[in-house]
């Protein structure tokens, strides 16, 4: 059996898939679909779903429930982005578990409502105060909406974190026609409670790459949460020590454990010398071109970031060792093309050149344009 | 609760943390020491109690109580206060903010007394930024010295409680740190269910009252030239939000849970006695619940990708149209895909979408090149030029007769809706589609009627046959 829906159909469902039972958001082009799914769906399934009067308090929302207790999602664009960065900094802070949708339009502020781009890879990975690591998931098509929805909830229980899925206007909104046996999830992550007896210390880690276990608020332990450079208890603190540890603590607990993040797909072939590497909407026009170059008789490989946040380098060094040249296509000025550039210089051997496949006119880049730059190579 | 069971909690003073840090004679400790009592007064259980704070010197209240505690940033504490009534009906949140978290945050704390999340709100009002510096805030009296209005405050001073109460607040006081009645005050506030705000003027002894000559009579006299009433200005008792959703929009009744279920994380690991060190346990993901599954019912004829844009007004029903196309095509086996274009204003302008049809997996999804065009109103034309200047002699366009002549090298085939009769405005997306249908063979014209019946209502469903059925003589 089949069905034809769009990506934001497939976040609302992999959301519930992962046990979602809080939603808050405010209207923006082009998330509001998943706002809608998620008001109508959840109280179907005991949640709540919340339209709040901005970004802000959108954000607010879910922290303050997700600390209760409840597993929260919630979506916007790009605009809406600049409004969750001060509690982004807090989920980072206070280490909540929290799924963020960023349905990617064109352009800064306003921008181009209805039009697609990949503007805000960089933004959402430096969106806050402080600089530490969130992470971050990005779908190329509907099933990937749904099985990534569902990973981005995974890595949330897991990490403790903001975890981003970032889409775009052409993923969430172009209708597809796809199988319904191809719908893949993995077991979903149960958070991890304290034990329920005993002295409970909300930010106690043995070792600095630990993820504190969690009590709700209104369960059995009192629970302190805070905003601010804190000890182990919850209490504001300016002892050296101690704030170092919590600062690499917020760090380490991700960069620690990348192997369990990064998720790249490679589609390499023998002989190959260009390697073409892209992410989201524009991955399916590199699918495309590969195919166009193979036909041709070009040897070229093929690589999809799946997990933009952290980068996933040891995927990324080790498709990348022994190319002449790597072509980078993303919907922006070559915001990705940086951290590619960054890896290229830390391959041993001889260093591929790295070259950008650009477009900021709110049109798709087309296999063709892939292709131009592979078939140079 | 039943003294009798259970230990009278004589202070909710988190004795570890005996002396507060406060200047002296800052009314912040004052006022922490009467919603102590006001707590002792109502004897709630510490672990159902959240005091929520902001920024600000008030913001470090939180750390002197023994019960859970939520300290946020500025402005936004209302916020993190209604998702956790939200998520938990059962919590007695309690936010204490500053005139300061007031005027960041005053849209939040309007939308709160507009919701009425059953939350309440402490405003410590002094007057001034205590913790930067002796700034002015939204409540500096008009006049007023600080150190960012040096020559005198030029602006008028909010009414927290007048707008809180406009705004539909359903417990709404003002009053001063000196009050004795205050945790009475306090105690009504917190045991009201709905949203409720005490505004509590207070002195700042680093800088307002320096700056200002001011006193606890200068204080009282302000009250009273600004005509200012204390005591409790407001209450009303209708629903309290996070128990109101639940009873309209989850039926909560039904589960007799008096409205109030908690979020708990569906499959989150037991709180029991056990240890919870190393690994969290993991579930299965719910099945996926569809209401639209789609059978191959229908042959299709293509042998390679049909690039196909549709072009027309709002008000011609493109979009949900194509849709239409879409679903046939799967019934027919197809893969497709449907790309839209609108303006923001959907009611007026042009309506275009671009559909592939295909035997196989569709990757890209733009068209720069179609393989056949479907014009259908000059708005949608003006839009794509582009595309209608690449079509070759191998393509067809498909035009409403209204638009001829129009310059190209493709095929042209014209459709007269007014010629074929009974086709309106609402339907030419459909008819059209069918005569592209009955054209090309790219699959059957059941398959269509079959797409519209699945998922449009009768009504709906019985024009667009009708219009099907009409675009025979196209």
């Amino acid at each position: 059996m089949r069905e034809f829906i769009d990506g934001a159909e497939a976040i609302a469902r992999g959301a519930l898939a992962a046990g979602c039972n809080f939603f808050a958001g405010y209207p923006i082009t082009p998330a509001t679909p998943i706002l809608l799914h998620m008001l109508r769906e959840l109280p179907k399934v005991g949640g709540v779903g919340i339209q709040a009067e901005d970004e802000i308090a959108s954000l607010g929302f879910c922290i303050g429930a997700a600390m209760a207790g409840a597993k929260v999602m919630t979506a916007t664009s790009g605009p809406g982005i600049s409004l969750y960065s001060e509690n982004i900094g807090l989920g980072i802070m206070g280490e909540v578990p929290l799924v963020i949708v960023d349905c990617q339009r064109l352009g800064p502020a306003t921008g181009g409502a209805t039009t697609v781009g990949q503007g805000d890879v960089q933004f959402i990975r430096w969106s806050t105060s402080g600089g530490f690591p969130i992470i971050a998931l990005c779908p190329t098509n509907v099933l990937e909406c749904y099985s990534l929805t569902v990973r981005a909830f995974n890595l949330a229980e897991r990490f403790r974190c903001p975890v981003f899925l970032v889409t775009d206007k052409e993923v969430v909104s172009t209708l597809t026609s796809v199988n319904l046996d191809d719908y893949q999830a993995e077991p979903v992550v149960e958070r991890r409670l304290a034990p329920a007896t005993g002295d409970f210390v909300p930010y106690r880690v043995e070792r600095l790459d630990d993820v504190p276990p969690m009590s709700p608020f209104g369960g059995p332990h009192l629970v302190r949460f805070t905003t601010s450079t804190h000890d182990e208890r919850g209490f504001l603190t300016k002892d050296p020590a101690k704030v170092d540890r919590l600062n690499r603590h917020l760090a380490e607990k991700i960069e620690a454990h990348r192997d369990e993040i990064e998720l790249v797909r490679l589609d390499p072939q023998a002989g190959a010398k260009t390697l073409v590497v892209s992410y989201g909407i524009t991955a399916r026009s590199m699918q495309e071109a590969v195919a166009l170059a193979r036909q041709r008789g070009q040897k070229v490989s093929a690589l999809t970031v799946y997990s933009l946040w952290p980068v996933p380098e040891r995927a990324l060094r080790q498709a990348m060792a022994g190319m002449g040249r790597v072509v980078v296509a993303e919907l922006n000025l070559g915001q990705y093309r940086l951290e590619i550039e960054r890896l290229a210089g830390l391959l041993d051997g001889p260093r591929p050149e790295v070259v950008g496949v650009h477009r900021v006119d709110g049109e798709l880049i087309a296999p063709q344009e892939i292709l131009e730059r592979v078939g140079d190579g | 609760m039943n003294a009798f069971l259970t230990p009278q909690i004589t202070t909710y003073r988190d004795m570890a943390q005996a002396k507060y840090p406060f200047c002296p004679g800052c009314g912040h400790g004052l006022i922490l020491d009467k919603l102590n009592a006001a707590l002792v007064k109502l004897q709630l259980d510490p672990r159902q109690v959240v005091i929520v704070t902001d920024i600000g010197c008030s913001g470090l209240s939180d750390q002197y109580f023994s019960t859970n505690a939520f300290h946020g940033l500025h402005g936004r504490s209302v916020t993190y206060a209604t998702g956790l009534k939200l998520a938990n009906p059962e919590l007695k949140v309690i936010v204490i903010m500053g005139d300061g978290g007031c005027g960041i945050g005053g849209h939040h704390l309007l939308n709160a007394a507009r919701r009425n999340v059953g939350v309440t709100v402490v405003v410590c009002n002094n007057f001034n930024y205590g913790m930067t510096g002796g700034e002015h805030s939204v409540t500096t009296p008009h006049g007023a010295k600080t150190s960012s209005t040096r020559g005198g405050n030029l602006e008028r001073p909010m009414d927290i409680c007048a707008s809180v109460a406009v705004n539909g607040a359903s417990f709404v006081a003002r009053t001063t740190a000196f009050d004795n009645d205050l945790p009475d005050l306090l105690a009504r506030a917190i045991a009201h269910e709905g949203f409720s705000l005490l505004d509590i003027w207070e002195l700042c002894t680093a800088y307002f009252v320096p700056n200002n000559d001011f006193s606890k009579s200068a204080l009282l006299g302000t009250l009273e030239s600004l005509h200012l009433p204390t005591g409790i200005l407001q209450t009303t008792d209708y629903p309290e939000y996070s128990r109101a959703y639940r009873q309209t929009y989850q039926g909560a009744g039904e589960q007799g849970s008096g409205g109030a279920e908690e979020l708990g994380s569906r499959g989150a690991r037991e709180q029991g006695s056990r240890g919870a060190e190393g690994h969290a346990g993991t579930s299965a993901p719910l099945p996926l619940r569809t209401s639209a599954s789609l059978p191959t019912l229908y042959p299709h004829r293509l042998t390679a990708p049909l690039r196909l844009v549709i072009a027309g007004a709002a008000g011609q029903k493109i979009k949900s149209t194509a849709s239409l196309l879409g679903v046939g095509a799967v019934l027919s086996g197809l893969w497709v895909t449907q790309r839209d274009d609108y303006p923001v204003t959907i009611m007026s302008g042009h309506s275009v979408a671009e559909v592939i049809l295909s035997p196989e997996e569709i990757f890209y999804t733009g068209i720069p090149k179609p393989d056949a065009m479907l014009l259908l109103a000059l708005e949608g034309l003006r839009v794509v030029q582009r595309q209608l200047a690449a079509l070759t002699a191998q393509d067809t366009l498909y035009v409403h007769t209204a638009l001829l002549p129009i310059e190209t090298t493709a095929r042209v085939v014209p459709l007269d809706f007014a010629k074929a009769g009974g086709i309106d405005r609402r339907s030419v997306a459909a008819a059209a589609i069918a005569a592209f249908l009955r054209h090309t063979n790219v699959y059957p014209l059941e398959a269509l009627q079959e797409a519209i019946r699945r998922t449009q209502r009768p009504q709906i469903a019985a024009q667009n046959l009708a219009a099907i059925e009409a675009s025979a003589s196209l």
